[in-house]
């Protein structure tokens, strides 16, 4: 036990909980936007997905990492725009929609990863950046302030959805949208384009979610790089509460949990790994079960807008 | 006492004759909707400097061209069928099961520790036996979520989802662990795979050289005996009233999560046989990969169906077919059979997006029925 205790492990385990957040905390704080505006994306993981694979090949045919960057935007986009024409536009069921979502982003992420690339290879993507001054205090330095652009970005994405959606009239449009479409439209909101641009966001975000897997984390791509963990994106907004902050808070605790666990299987401790995955999921079931009835959610949430229909 | 309006119009869809034009409907939209899946999928394949119309032909011939490939497409209906039937059931009642790789592992796992278990009670106690155990384990695994959205309002989507990731790290714990064949420890393997189940708990095959077992005729049977419960009986035809209109519902005195809670559990059953079937008829043993996609393959063949459980046994050959098809295309042109996973992505956006024409077509029927009523 000494060894799992030790400063060093400790540490690890905290570098490792910043860094593993970084997707969830896109995706989620995406999909939070078009929850929001009353649409739930659940194919963010088929998103994720996409863009994962878009901007690794990218980056393995480029070396860009900021072109890679954009192309997993553009997918993400491309993506969102198909959530949003079935979703918003077609009025379609959202969970099934988002199904369907799903099951092409995994297949056609497969498809053109066995096409295209065929074997598995690594990329040089965006490196760890050591900030000054802060990068030296000891412990904290390592912890906080020694990772890449990219888990940089995931954490400011907090502050700055917080401010959007609580402080800026588009955030309070969003949500008048997602709480009451009809009393929205009637005061000349467009309730389509507010959805589509949320949803579109919420997607761009998830594109980023999957390159920070392929071009930041991992630096490789393979058959559902992503396994679910967009899944757990959509269930940490609820987890959240709508709430930026909450879900920077939901996402620490997953990605701790996660890399408590591969820790342990490193040091070779005890734990049937399979258990230790299991973790996770039984922690987002519980975690649903204890904040639906504790929060409100937007009142129009998974409900498509019809004029004339109350 | 139900109010007016819901008794009324179920009484005319249990009393009138079938409307060729609503089946000629149900049939239209979603073939279009595959049909436009399959050229965008022909799209790609051409960007991918593949030629589709090879791809395409393999994919047919290799489902359709042939006995042992069609039989082999009947296997793999099988599963789809009746996942697809208790998707009919929950998503009747608007509860979205994504659950069904979940229930299909808690049936298989069952079906595998059951017999091997029992396995010296002879075949007609210990299949029938098996196949219970089996579906009542599917509801179970559909009844946590049901009974968490019941009680706790818990969004089943995302319950179900979690519920299919803690099923599949049990059962790989569980194959490779308790459950392992220990006559393949002993010769040095560690393949992930049960024991072989003894041969009196073998599901009947019914051609030879094939592995088409009697799992398809039970699938069958069932497919009636589903329509028959959703539309002849008070449960079912409750279950869809909670579906319609929830709201409507409660004033009318049905326990609407209760409803909904059932109609999971059922759901879940139906996956699990699919599990049982797998073990029993198929593999005869249990596995790595045993659900095959199945739980979600199966939620396109219902809506493919228009979640009848009817319309859903040929929908379930075709995809059946489509699977078999995409392996015989993997080997043949190097075309990864991940195309078809994004086709049937597709096919669910397009018939999920079709859905707001068959909506106003039904709407436009009303008007005119009651134009002709007033003319009347």
């Amino acid at each position: 036990m000494d060894e799992i205790l030790s400063t060093g492990v400790i540490i690890g385990i905290l570098t490792s909980a910043i860094r593993l957040a970084t997707p969830y905390l896109y995706a989620a704080i995406g999909e939070s936007f078009a929850q929001s505006s009353g649409v739930v994306n659940l194919g963010v993981d088929g998103i994720m997905l996409i863009a994962a694979f878009a901007s690794f090949y990218v980056v393995l045919n480029t070396g860009s990492i900021w072109l890679g960057l954009l192309a997993a935007i553009l997918a993400g986009l491309v993506m969102g725009l198909l959530m949003s024409f079935i979703s918003v536009t077609l009025k379609a069921e959202q969970g099934i929609s988002g199904i369907g979502l799903y099951m092409f982003g995994l297949g056609l992420s497969s498809l053109l990863f066995n096409v295209l690339v065929g074997t598995v290879k690594t990329v040089t993507g965006f490196q760890p950046v050591k900030i000054a001054v802060l990068g030296d205090i000891p412990y904290i330095g390592e912890i906080f302030f020694n990772h890449s652009l990219l888990v940089y970005g995931a954490f400011l994405l907090v502050p700055v959805a917080w401010w959007i959606l609580d402080k800026t009239s588009w955030g309070l449009m969003i949500k008048s949208v997602g709480q009451n479409p009809a009393a929205a439209d009637s005061l000349g909101v467009n309730v389509d384009k507010v959805r589509y641009v949320s949803v579109c966001i919420g997607a761009m975000l998830a594109g980023v979610a999957g390159a920070s897997l392929s071009i930041s984390l991992l630096n490789l791509f393979q058959d559902n790089l992503t396994a679910g963990q967009g899944f757990i994106a959509v269930a940490l907004v609820y987890f959240g509460g709508w709430k930026p902050l909450g879900i920077m808070g939901g996402a620490l605790l997953f990605s701790t949990v996660n890399a408590f666990q591969l820790w342990m299987q490193v040091l070779g401790v005890n734990i049937p790994s399979d258990v230790a995955v299991m973790l996770p999921y039984l922690l987002t079931i519980a975690a649903l079960a204890v904040t639906v009835n504790r929060v409100r959610q937007p009142a129009a949430l998974n409900k498509p807008f019809e004029r004339g229909e109350s | 006492m139900p109010p007016k309006e819901i008794s009324e119009t179920s009484k005319r869809s249990r009393g009138s004759s079938i409307n060729w034009r609503d089946v000629l409907m149900n049939l239209a939209i979603p073939l279009a909707g595959m049909l436009v899946a399959l050229l965008i999928g022909a799209v790609l394949l051409l960007f991918l400097k593949v030629d589709p119309i090879k791809a395409y032909s393999v994919l047919l011939s290799g489902a359709f061209g042939s006995w042992p490939g069609f039989f082999q497409a009947l296997v793999k209906a099988t599963p789809l069928l009746l996942v697809g039937l208790g998707i009919c059931i929950a998503f009747r009642a608007s509860v979205i099961n994504i659950g069904g790789e979940g229930q299909i592992i808690a049936g298989a796992l069952m079906a595998t520790w059951w017999p091997l278990t029992f396995r010296e009670w002879p075949g007609w106690l210990l299949i029938p036996t098996t196949v219970i155990m089996g579906f009542l384990a599917g509801c179970a695994w559909g009844f946590i979520p049901g009974l968490l959205k019941a009680r706790l309002k818990v969004n089943e989507i995302l319950s179900t989802v979690m519920m299919n990731a803690i099923a599949l790290q049990f059962m790989n714990l569980l194959v490779r662990g308790p459950l392992i064949d220990p006559a393949g420890v002993e010769a040095g393997q560690y393949l992930a795979q049960s024991e072989r189940l003894p041969a009196n708990a073998w599901l009947v095959r019914l051609i030879p050289q094939t592995l088409l077992n009697a799992g398809a005729i039970i699938a069958v049977v069932l497919a009636i005996v589903v329509y028959i419960f959703l539309w002849r009986t008070t449960i079912g035809y409750r279950i869809r009233a909670v579906g319609l209109n929830p709201d409507a519902s409660r004033y009318a005195g049905i326990n609407v999560p209760f409803y909904q809670a059932l109609s999971l559990t059922l759901a879940g059953g139906f996956a699990g046989l699919a599990g049982v079937v797998e073990v029993l008829g198929v593999q005869h043993r249990l596995l790595e990969g045993i659900t095959g996609g199945y739980g979600f393959t199966g939620i396109v063949a219902a809506l493919f169906g228009s979640l009848h459980p009817l319309g859903t046994i040929p929908a379930s050959i075709l995809f059946g077919g489509l699977l078999v098809g995409a392996d015989k295309m993997q080997r043949a042109t190097q075309v990864p059979s991940a195309l078809i996973t994004a086709i049937l992505g597709l096919v669910v956006l397009f018939v999920v997006g079709s859905s707001i024409w068959s909506k106003r077509w039904a709407a436009h029927r009303k008007i005119d029925a009651l134009k002709e009523s007033e003319v009347a």
